[in-house]
């Protein structure tokens, strides 16, 4: 424990990425496993479980101080760690004792007793210096922000293993605190974790929005292009060792989808998009959205809206990982495996042909039209599966957002940073001389259109009902949305999907922004 | 009578109306006591100044020998009287074992005592005599660490970070920050004591306050002004010793791969130490920490504390606790942790 105090003290105080990672290699190099380990998983915020709450820290602290000396220390300070770390009454002779390894605190708090764990940090508390309380503090409530993300770990992880990062990256969900034998192979003295049989994540590779340039200069014999999906992107795990549905940042949605886990039976990680379809139909993502965050899901919804999924890679066909094939090789394995597969679940995402920019342009043209996909994707034939979003490998390119004028009615505070100014804001369409709402938007405007918006609700205000204010029924915005559905939770009768934005009409009378009928012209059979 | 009949708050500072006399005034005023030589009690301009002579040699070093028309240097324990013959003020000097000549002052007047304890601590220097426990009605003490967070570690220990670093980073130029007068001294004494007898180089702003510490006897060892040095590349591995404004300053980019290290009071708290990009913290003060502060309270035993001169709100809570009829002395000016920390 105390090496990896000294460890966070210097951490702490360097400025510099390169020392920082030469700090904590030489830790790696001369700590032994548990520890290195379990340091490794606070630093980068990898730790499953918090040891003790904050606030047993404080009641903790509390009883051996004046209520109003802690407060006006923790004012002074700013910190709750550190306020403690300094105000907690030193023994005779702090970091006297010697204090158990990293890993063997770790251990004892883990299976500590709820009861236990007081009496525990107090022990550890009473034995430490100031500065090791810090990092005991810092630990256990897994607050340590010592500048080391958990991507600059992985970065540092690669350096002390004269390896790749993407190794890394691949490995990191398939591996465990305190990663003994990642740390093993790191040091040449293990083979690479074998993570084939685990049910995990592994990260997924991301596209970037294509742009007039990239269009111009893609040769579209050497890419793959399919359509966009307008459902959610997820990536499917089945081992022996049991099957899980994760979303794209590594959640994992199981639960909401037996039927899909259900009826995979082969050894794979799949790549693709979540869909309700009906056979070969695909429905719309506001039926999806019934079926999401369910945690039991009820049969008859189950029944009624199949999920499916819209395979596009596969990064795992059996035990063997395909990260490092081609596209176009992994598409022929992907090809051959949902031909043998025995789900019906399974959907090839079928690639589209453009022999030259011009037919390209047209299968853009007629995506846009068609009202199941969002786009096109463009993925070089060429590229590996790399985790995250490289450049110039994979590109999405949405249709063209639809548009309505429609007439602010209300504005709310917003949160965070913005909870001073009114920037939730309600609009509505007109039908016959009356405004009906038909949603809400809070993006899509600058930070100088913020304020001005700000100041013209304070300026306009007719009513309040709690936090909301009424506005005068005055100025319009071009709001642009992903697509309009039939709703029967609102009054307008039409919801829109992901609406933002477009532009403030600050010129427009609103009685020439667009009438109800205009927006339900807009909803997709 | 009570000494807040007679003592007041003004413009310049604590003021003793009958024997009208300032302690540690920061206007120019006929008369004034200077408890010690740092920035924030002594200024040049006065027209009458007691202190003692140690303190009066530093207020010449820094301000010359115009610094006041008139001086009387006193010596500790030793007293002079003031105001009218037949209703005089009696004023004495005490140790206040903060910096070298720095004193507490003792004001009696009508059957009651006051002791002003100007910046003081209980940790032993070796550049000046340990504060010494004066008996009186009501003590007035500075509270620049008033606050439980702060409890000072060993000057020992500190210093040993700093001869670690120079083992680890023995290529990298250690640029201690630390005020001129005081801090600046103790921190080459301790290294002198923890066995390091290299050369220590020194900014220009501390040369003469060195100087005069060495001319009143305390051996600070090698001292080497960073101008004489032609090639400041060997420079690796030193120590050079800067005040802490010049820190982040031109004057230090010539320096080999320089290591910021800081050594004053506020570098306990954490958040502090890094805005200030210091890479090696040293807690080492010339003030009290907390228990300290306490333990003056309790041993100096008057019934009335005045707090002053930093976090007073903790501090008169605490005396209060204690039993102690305890106020804040708000006094302008006094804030200035830039110099004195
Ligand atoms: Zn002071
Ligand atoms: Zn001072």
């Amino acid at each position: 424990m105390e090496d990896f105090s000294d460890l966070l003290e210097q951490l702490y105080f360097t400025g510099s990425h390169n020392a920082k990672s030469a700090l904590i290699i030489d830790y790696l190099q001369r700590t032994p496993d548990p520890d290195r380990g379990w340091a490794i998983a606070a630093m980068a915020g990898a730790l499953r479980f918090d040891f003790f709450k904050r606030n047993a820290v404080k009641q903790l602290m509390l009883e051996r101080i004046d209520p109003v000396l802690f407060e006006m220390s923790y004012d002074y300070v700013g910190e709750m760690s550190e306020t403690v770390a300094h105000l907690w009454p030193a023994s005779a002779s702090p970091g006297a004792e010697g204090l158990p390894s990293l890993g063997e605190i770790v251990t004892q708090f883990a299976e500590a007793k709820r009861t236990d764990v007081k009496p525990l940090l107090t022990k550890y508390l009473d034995a430490m210096t100031a500065a090791q309380r810090w990092a005991l503090i810092k630990l256990g409530t897994r607050g340590l922000r010592i500048g080391v993300s958990a991507r600059t770990m992985k970065q540092i992880l690669a350096k002390f293993g004269d390896t790749d990062v993407a190794e890394i990256e691949t490995l990191w969900h398939g591996v465990a605190p305190p990663y003994s034998d990642m740390l093993a192979w790191l040091e040449g003295k293990a083979d690479k974790p074998d993570i084939s049989e685990e049910v995990t994540f592994h990260p997924v590779m991301l596209s970037h929005p294509i742009d007039e340039k990239n269009l111009e200069e893609l040769q579209p014999k050497d890419w793959q292009i399919e359509h966009k999906y307008d459902g959610i992107r997820v990536q499917l795990v089945s081992t022996a060792n049991g099957k899980a549905l994760f979303s794209r940042t590594g959640d994992d949605i199981s639960p909401s989808f037996p039927d899909l886990l259900q009826s995979i039976t082969e050894h794979c990680v799949l790549d693709g998009e979540l869909l309700i379809m009906h056979g070969d139909n695909v429905d719309t993502f506001n039926q999806l959205q019934q079926r999401l965050n369910k945690k039991k899901p009820p049969k008859k919804l189950i029944e009624s809206l199949p999920a499916g999924l819209m395979v596009y890679d596969i990064i795992a066909d059996e035990k063997q990982m395909l990260t490092d094939r081609t596209l176009d090789e992994r598409h022929q394995l992907l090809v051959r495996f949902i031909e043998r597969s025995r789900s019906d679940r399974l959907h090839l995402s079928q690639p589209l042909q453009a022999k030259d920019r011009d037919s390209l342009q047209q299968l853009y043209a007629r995506a846009s039209d068609d009202t199941a996909v969002e786009g096109l994707m463009l993925k070089r034939k060429d590229s590996l599966y790399v985790p995250g979003r490289p450049k110039g490998l994979w590109f999405k390119w949405k249709r063209q957002p639809k548009l309505v004028d429609a007439v602010i009615m209300y504005a709310q505070r917003g949160h965070g940073k913005r909870s001073s100014f009114y920037s939730d804001f309600t609009f509505g369409a007109w039908q016959d001389d009356v405004l009906l709402p038909i949603g809400k938007a809070y993006s899509g405007f600058t930070d100088e259109e913020l304020k001005k918006l700000d100041n013209w609700v304070r300026r306009h205000t007719v009513g309040r009902f709690g936090p909301v204010r009424e506005v005068a029924k005055e100025l319009v915005i071009e709001v642009a949305f992903d697509a309009a559905h039939p709703s029967g939770r609102h009054k307008s009768g039409v919801a829109l999907r992901f609406p933002r934005f477009h532009r403030i009409r600050w010129d427009k009378p609103a009685n020439e922004a667009d009438t109800l009928d205009n927006v339900k012209a807009l909803i997709e059979s | 009578m009570h000494p807040q009949h007679w003592m007041s708050v003004e413009s310049p500072g604590l003021y003793c109306r009958p024997a009208d006399l300032y302690i540690d005034p920061m206007k120019p005023v006929a008369l004034a006591v200077v408890t010690h030589g740092h920035t924030d009690h002594a200024m040049a301009g006065h027209s009458h100044v007691y202190a003692t002579d140690k303190t009066m040699a530093i207020m010449t070093t820094r301000y010359g020998e115009e610094m006041a028309e008139s001086t009387q240097p006193m010596r500790y324990g030793e007293s002079v009287m003031l105001g009218e013959a037949d209703d005089p003020v009696r004023m004495t000097l005490y140790p206040a074992g903060h910096i070298m000549g720095s004193a507490q002052v003792l004001l009696e007047y009508r059957g009651s005592r006051l002791v002003v304890s100007g910046d003081y601590k209980r940790r032993p220097d070796p550049t000046c005599l340990p504060f010494e426990v004066v008996p009186c009605d009501v003590f007035i003490t500075e509270a620049t660490f008033g606050l439980p967070v702060f409890t000072h570690p060993p000057i020992e220990r500190e210093v040993d970070k700093l001869i670690n670093s120079l083992q680890v980073f023995k290529h990298r130029c250690h640029l201690v920050g630390s005020y001129a007068l005081g801090k600046c001294q103790r921190v080459i004494l301790a290294l002198r004591q923890a066995g390091y007898h290299k050369p220590i180089y020194l900014h220009g702003a501390l040369i003469r306050l060195c100087e005069l510490y060495q001319q009143h006897g305390i051996d600070l060892g090698k001292l080497v002004p960073v101008s004489e040095i032609e090639d400041k590349s060997t420079l690796a591995g030193e120590i050079v010793i800067a005040p802490p404004s010049a820190l982040a300053d031109r004057w230090s980019r010539a320096f080999p791969d320089v290591r910021t290290v800081m050594a004053s009071g506020w570098m306990q708290i954490r958040a502090r130490a890094r805005q200030k990009q210091v890479e090696l913290p040293m807690i080492i003060s010339d003030h009290c920490d907390w228990p300290e502060l306490i333990q003056t309270i309790e041993e100096v035993g008057a019934k009335e504390v005045w707090v002053t001169h930093g976090r007073e709100n903790a501090l008169v809570y605490q005396a209060t606790q204690m039993g102690f009829k305890a106020r804040a002395l708000s006094l302008l000016g006094y804030e200035d942790e830039q110099e004195t920390g």
